[in-house]
């Protein structure tokens, strides 16, 4: 064992400090990917596929070229030829074949943004059309399984006899749930600006990981990674949209090869992230739960089903959380894809977790309503000793705490078992509950280095990103503690690729990773040059491994709980409380993980009531692709979030003993919410979201009002 | 967003004069939803014409007690405005229903009423629309339509008007003031917006060149209570599944008046008028209200994924006519 060696003792560590970049994010002096001075920069603007499959049979630059101020029209025939065109997601222009509706079919570069996109609007492409197939359903005959799902788990698992336990159990629970597609849509847009100098290409990139950019992107171009540099001091969301590079990169790069030495400003608008940009795929999942009277579990199974795009496989780990979250002999999961001619899904915050704790949770309700238990109960009952998946013991595993403080804090005692029993002012008022879940991943492949200045003073360099999430704080104050000094006297370097190299903001695993890494070359440079080293020496250390994560079972887990009011009239849904408790290891600080928590509970909470990609399955595209139409929580949604954890302190992790934060608040707020809707209305909806129409009942639909019952 | 001259006008006669020499002028007013369009390609001017400092920016009391809001009196004074509050609360909290602060704070009362479909079909241009493009298909039929129609739609559009203010105005029965090419009129809102028809591209009667110089309020009673509800997908910032403008004259627990007017349903702020007509001399109760509510709704069609607002709608109107009468929400 390297990093884990030891652990940290804290000082700085635990403390609420503020956010060291505050001040320059709130006077405007932090400076985002599109606003890096970069002399007298061009501007592109993407020309976009109208059909959703077909190949360009014809396109018409004439009337752009023509445009003044125009410097450059790119399409599939003048456009780069790339090195790789293995990802098809980032082969960008290299054919006349268009794989989904939006997809990048040309550029404009122009000496203003104003004229990029009026010139892009006069590009005329004609196609010929192939019939498309844009719609996710279940029932298809050409579901496929994936070689493993995302993460690399196992695409199906089985343990014990499933069917046999579900056809001798006592009370069973037999229901298909379906999340709806969701979009990142983090507030910043993708944006690159990218200059050609010399054969070496600069891209200041707003971007979950800055190495992770340059490894992917040089290939492409041919180059050697050292000759793509990548800038990204602060980013302003990502939410795994921008964890791995999609096309808007490319194409700025190819622009930027167009007029050398100058610099191409692209960001995309906001119509265009619903295309090229990554989403969560719907998934629909089939659960089905066995359990003895007293509701503990004898099987579960979970049969996932999402999309992929033709040219580009992601599988959403939809069922590994139900792998390991509850005991129960006998277990089987299983993930199937359709492949569609849509845009390229991918990590949208919690992939895997997020939409399959979702339909668990939920069904966990049901159980819990089907045996006549308490739901908090019903949980508890069915905690495991050991990983049910694996057989290891946990690391830590303090659910139980979790639910235990979450219930007192709602006041969960005055929750009526049987539904709509409450009543106040017009509205039906129910309490849920739901588990949230995420693992501990083990991130290799950071290095950081420290170096000694005068005066005590030490600058500590790695290419970490921060995603507005407070890296530039956490991981000043783990370099603090390392070092044994004040925070002040750190000063931390991050997002270039001039510093060693870190892995991506992704999987919650930053601030475990770099510091990991950051806690090894502060240690090194201690072990060589003691207390007070001369100025100018240098340590460097990496994330290294950490043997213990072949004994434990790792993951933070937390518990959800939620108030809902349905309008008897008219079926809208207000969710006045959530409480979140979270056992996730050391807080290095309280802040921003705070903040990062109801984040994650206010997407949740946006996720429950709100947030669906509307697909036209005639026109192969998302209907509601702007802000106006895809509903995002407003703050009049967001009521009282009340966030806390429980003290854990977990030896195994790493040497902070940190477990991540960053995904697992989104983890269960919604089966919170959706079980807490059930207990105030007696309607279960099984179906994300949870709009009003599903409360009020569909007349079409012969169902009737189900709100109100006259 | 395709090049365009932009041109000031300093009054009235120069507006309208402006617009008359140029086909392919528009006026511009506070630009919230003009400038949307103008970015998107769904409008392609050669040339706007600011009116929003025309000095149309008063709200004066008219004899008998109503009130005449200027053209570019923006949404955020016009709902803080104190005789507004005082005699029309139903428009107040329409204005403040609707868009952010930010927006209204940009908004006029023109612009508003003159606001364009938000049917996501007709914001693209890559799709078919009768309204954007007349002839090219309505792009909605079989498509995502949840925001759409339900009354008074037609096989070439089903798209609804947006606007919370104009459903106060059509209950309150305001008169708009135009001043066109040929002169000066006034134009009674319930005739100002249209149905689709087969010429779903003409949203009102307007003319080209016909400038909104201001809205009239009459009079309400003052026996008479108003107010506006409006449901939606979140709890602020969106536009209205449905929404119900309600004035309620109750007397000895019978309907004196009352005047009720739709939103979110139909190609314009729909007047409900065999609700109405229900309503006026029947006792003030809870089934009078379900009765109108029905009578009205009789002629739904809904389309696919909408079919929930007939029950909303209903449900909707009833609830706000009770709580008009004192009952509490139940
Ligand atoms: C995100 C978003 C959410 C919104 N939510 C709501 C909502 O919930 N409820 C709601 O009601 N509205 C909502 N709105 C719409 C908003 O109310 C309108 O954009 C605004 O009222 C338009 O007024 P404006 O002055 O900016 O008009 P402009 O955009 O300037 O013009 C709109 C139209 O009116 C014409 N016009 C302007 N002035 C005159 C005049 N004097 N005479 C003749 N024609 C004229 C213009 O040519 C143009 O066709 C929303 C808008 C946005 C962007």
């Amino acid at each position: 064992m390297t990093a884990t060696q030891g652990r940290v003792r804290p000082r700085a560590i635990g403390t609420p400090l503020d956010r060291l970049d505050g001040r320059a994010k709130v006077t405007g002096s932090a400076r985002y990917a599109y606003e890096q001075p970069v002399g007298e920069p061009v501007y592109l603007h993407a020309v976009q596929a109208t059909v959703a499959r077909g190949r360009i049979t014809g396109i018409d630059t004439e009337a752009a070229a023509a445009v003044p101020g125009v410097l450059a029209v790119l399409t599939h025939r003048n456009a780069p030829r790339l090195a790789d065109t293995r990802d098809a997601e980032l082969a960008v222009l290299q054919s006349d074949a268009v794989a989904f509706r939006g997809q990048f079919v040309g550029g404009v570069v122009a000496t203003t943004s104003e004229a990029a996109r009026y010139a892009a609007s006069l590009v005329r492409t004609t196609y010929d059309t192939q019939p498309h197939d844009s719609v996710l359903r279940p029932d298809r005959d050409d579901l496929y399984a994936p070689e493993s799902v995302n993460g690399g788990f196992a695409t199906d698992t089985e343990q014990g006899d499933v069917e046999a336990a579900l056809a001798s159990a006592a009370v069973t629970v037999d229901q298909t749930y379906t999340t709806a597609m969701n979009h990142n849509n983090p507030m910043e847009p993708h944006t690159t600006v990218a200059v050609w100098n010399d054969g070496e290409l600069t891209l200041y990139e707003s971007t979950q990981g800055v190495h992770m950019v340059r490894s992917q992107v040089a290939p492409l171009f041919g180059l050697q990674p050292d000759e793509v540099h990548v800038v990204s001091p602060f980013v302003g969301g990502g939410f795994g949209s921008k964890g791995t590079p999609h096309a808007p990169v490319v194409l700025a790069a190819m622009a930027a090869r167009l007029v050398p030495g100058r610099a191409v400003r692209f960001a995309l608008t906001r119509p265009q992230m619903f295309f090229v940009a990554g989403y969560r795929t719907p998934t629909v999942q089939h659960i089905r739960l066995g359990a003895d009277r007293g509701g503990r579990l004898t099987a579960i199974s979970v049969d996932a089903v999402s999309q992929t795009s033709r040219i580009k496989e992601f599988a959403e780990q939809t069922a590994v959380a139900a792998r390991m979250m509850y005991a129960a002999p006998h277990r089987r999961t299983t993930h199937r894809l359709a492949r569609l001619d849509v845009p390229v899904p991918s990590w949208m915050r919690a992939p895997g977790e997020c939409p399959g704790m979702f339909a668990a949770e939920v069904a966990m309700d049901e159980l819990a309503e089907a045996c006549g238990l308490d739901p908090v109960e019903l949980r508890i009952r069915n905690e495991p000793a050991t990983d049910p998946e694996t057989g290891r013991p946990f690391s830590s595993r303090n659910l139980v705490a979790c639910l235990r403080e979450g219930a007192r804090r709602i006041g969960w005692e005055r929750r009526e078992q049987a539904p709509r029993s409450r009543r106040e002012a017009g509205h039906l008022v129910g309490l849920g509950v739901a588990a949230s879940v995420y693992p501990v991943f083990w991130m290799p492949g950071s290095s950081a280095t420290v170096r000694a200045g005068a005066g005590g003073r030490y600058t500590v360099s790695i290419g970490a990103a921060d995603l507005g999430t407070g890296t530039w704080t956490a991981l000043a104050q783990i370099a603090a503690d390392a070092l044994e000094v004040p925070v002040e006297r750190v000063e931390l370097r991050i997002g270039d690729t001039a510093f060693p190299p870190a892995s991506v903001a992704g999987g919650s695993s930053g601030i475990t990773a770099w510091g990991s890494a950051v806690v090894h070359a502060a240690r090194r440079l201690r072990e060589t040059y003691g207390n007070a080293p001369p100025d100018g020496a240098e340590a460097t250390g990496e994330t290294g491994d950490n043997p213990a994560t072949e004994r434990f079972a790792m993951y933070a887990f937390g518990a959800q709980f939620a108030e809902v009011r349905v309008d008897e009239e008219t079926g809208e849904v207000r969710v006045p409380r959530l409480v979140g408790v979270f056992a996730a290891g050391c807080v290095i600080n309280p802040k921003t993980a705070r903040s990062q928590l109801v984040g994650g509970m206010t997407m949740g909470l946006s996720m429950a009531l709100h947030e669906e990609s509307h697909v036209d399955g005639r026109l192969g595209q998302v209907a509601n692709h702007d802000l106006a139409e895809y509903h995002i929580a407003a703050n009049a949604d967001v009521g009282d979030i009340d966030v806390s954890w429980i003290d854990e302190d977990d030896p195994h992790v790493n040497p902070m003993g940190s477990k991540g934060i960053g995904e697992i608040g989104i983890v269960g707020t919604a089966a919170a919410v959706a079980n807490a809707a059930h207990n105030a209305t007696g309607v279960r909806v099984r179906d994300l979201p949870i709009t009003l129409d599903k409360l009020l009942g569909d007349p079409g639909a012969g169902n009737g009002p189900a709100v109100r019952r006259r | 967003m395709k090049p365009f001259a932009y041109r000031r006008a300093d009054d009235v006669a120069a507006a309208v004069a402006l617009l008359s020499q140029d086909r392919h002028a528009v006026f511009l007013g506070g630009g919230t939803n003009l400038v949307d369009h103008l970015r998107l390609g769904v409008a392609t001017p050669d040339t706007l014409v600011d009116v929003s400092r025309l000095p149309l920016d008063r709200i004066e009391e008219l004899p008998g007690g109503g009130l005449r809001v200027g053209a570019t009196v923006r949404n955020s004074d016009l709902a803080a405005d104190p005789l507004v509050r005082q005699r029309y609360p139903v428009l107040s909290q329409a204005l403040l229903s609707g868009a952010s602060g930010q927006l209204r704070n940009a908004a006029t009362t023109a612009g508003n009423l003159l606001q364009r479909t938000r049917c996501v079909y007709f914001q693209d241009v890559t799709t078919a629309c009768n309204k954007r493009d007349p002839g090219s298909g309505c792009s909605a039929l079989g498509g995502y339509q949840r925001y759409h129609a339900i009354l008074g739609a037609s096989p070439e559009c089903t798209a609804t008007h947006p606007s919370d203010m104009a459903v106060a105005m059509a209950a309150l029965d305001a008169v708009v003031q135009v001043v066109g090419p040929d002169g000066e009129r006034a134009v009674p809102i319930g005739d100002f917006h249209r149905l689709p028809g087969d010429r779903p591209h003409h949203d009102t009667v307007l003319g080209h060149g016909d400038l909104v110089t201001a809205v009239d309020l009459p009079p309400l009673p003052e026996t008479v209570r108003s107010r506006y509800r409006k449901v939606r997908d979140r709890a602020s910032y969106a536009f209205a599944l449905v929404s119900v403008a309600a004035a309620l004259d109750v007397r000895d627990g019978v309907v004196a008046d009352v005047r009720i007017a739709l939103g979110g349903v139909a190609h314009k702020p729909w007047r409900a008028s065999l609700a109405e007509q229900e309503l006026r001399g029947a006792p003030a109760t809870e089934d009078s209200f379900r009765r109108a509510a029905e009578a009205e709704l009789a002629a739904a069609q809904p389309v696919d994924g909408n079919a929930f607002k007939v029950p909303l709608a209903r449900n909707t109107l009833v609830a706000t006519l009770r709580e008009l009468t004192g009952g509490t929400p139940r």
